[in-house]
């Protein structure tokens, strides 16, 4: 009783130093965006490196996040303007921080096939990002090579969704 | 479906315990054996496990001869036919992109034509037919045009072709893997693909890549 007390008057102090800062939720969001820039698969997956203990304020950043959760989408869609101006300049795949919002930074990683993964997240090492879009990369060609999957359509294999979330805690 | 797997199971299970040394162990052996599937998830397979894997050229042979009478009946018109071998092609084209790319672990992506052009006669030849393609060549007359040749083309080596259909060119195939794979790269073309026999070799097919506009505009500013 009296740790939920204290945990949840921490937690509302946070509210007030900055109301539109979501840095407390620790999610990243990932996106994959096709050629098209049609979205075919996007997660929110729990960081568990820089994840806060305090039962309290989870429960408001809860709230916090369902307001939020829209705003992900927006800020990957305007950060694939930067993935374009970056792709002609460099050769390489693993494009790191591209743009940033608020507190939020965003990594691209673009595929041979014109792929963008996308990552939304708090400061994080650059080597832990690359190799979870590796491995996500390894996934995406596993699931391009199934005859049946038509490329660019969405990825709802359930398999899938588990690798990824397996993958983004063992790195992220 | 479930009936024949566990058939199939149940015969490997068979061969495995003539091989098993028989001891107390087998019946125990044997249910860890019926409890385990051949089937592997296609995300837990190693991409490189088919790498150095060939396919026999009968079976090949077989599979897209069996391709062209399946989109003969389907299609009118020679111009028709060539399209869908190309969108057949096409669809090997895009998996085959990522794929060796993939499996080229110090390749980056290419942003140069001539780069991607080279990765398409070495590598995806390679890969594709056992061997690199024959030459590769920049055409004289039009600056966005190239030319990648192939003296002997195992796509229209067993295909014996009609008179009435003269004009058919089995190569339409490989057009569509590189234009998926030019697709793909962001370098928007149209590639088909024409017979050029010489004497040596009567079916040496030209697979013509007309670049677009663009593909043009971005290779000077990027000069």
């Amino acid at each position: 009783m009296n740790a939920t007390h204290s945990s949840s008057s921490s937690g509302g102090s946070g509210i007030g130093s900055g109301p539109l800062s979501h840095g407390n939720s620790p999610t990243c969001y990932f996106v994959m965006i096709g050629t098209k820039d049609n979205p075919i698969y996007e997660a929110e997956l729990v960081s568990v490196n820089t994840a806060r203990s305090s039962s309290g304020g989870a429960t408001i950043s809860e709230a916090k996040k369902e307001e939020f959760r829209h705003l992900n989408q927006f800020i990957a869609h305007s950060a694939l303007d930067m993935v374009e101006d970056l792709q002609w300049s460099s050769n390489q795949m693993y494009l790191k921080v591209i743009d940033k919002f608020n507190e939020r930074f965003i990594s691209a990683y673009l595929t041979a096939g014109n792929i963008k993964l996308l990552l939304l997240h708090d400061a994080k090492s650059e080597d832990a990002i690359r190799n979870f879009f590796n491995d996500c990369y390894e996934l995406y060609i596993k699931t391009l090579l199934n005859p049946f999957y038509e490329p660019n359509s969405i990825i709802s294999s359930a398999a899938f969704d588990a690798k990824v979330r397996l993958s983004a805690k063992r790195y992220l | 479906m479930s009936s024949s797997a566990s058939a199939t199971s149940r015969l490997s299970v068979m061969s495995m315990a003539a091989s098993l040394p028989s001891v107390g162990g087998y019946s125990s052996a044997a249910s860890s054996i019926y409890a385990k599937r051949n089937t592997t998830n296609i995300l837990e397979r190693h991409l490189n496990k088919t790498r150095g894997t060939e396919v026999s050229v009968n079976a090949f042979a077989f599979l897209f001869s069996e391709m062209l009478q399946y989109t003969q009946k389907r299609v009118n018109g020679i111009q028709d036919l060539e399209r869908k071998l190309n969108e057949l092609g096409y669809r090997v084209g895009i998996r085959a992109l990522d794929l060796l790319v993939w499996r080229d672990k110090n390749s980056k992506r290419e942003t140069r034509v001539l780069g991607m052009l080279y990765f398409i006669h070495t590598t995806v030849w390679k890969t594709m037919f056992g061997k690199q393609a024959d030459s590769l060549e920049k055409s004289t007359e039009n600056e966005d045009e190239y030319m990648i040749s192939d003296n002997d083309p195992m796509v229209s080596k067993f295909i014996s072709i009609p008179k009435d259909v003269s004009q058919l060119n089995c190569g339409a195939f490989m057009a569509g893997i590189v234009e998926a794979i030019m697709d793909g790269c962001q370098f928007p073309s149209r590639v088909t693909a024409h017979t050029v026999p010489i004497d040596s070799f009567p079916l040496r097919t030209t697979i013509l890549i007309k670049l677009d506009r663009e593909v043009l505009d971005r290779e000077e500013q990027l000069k």
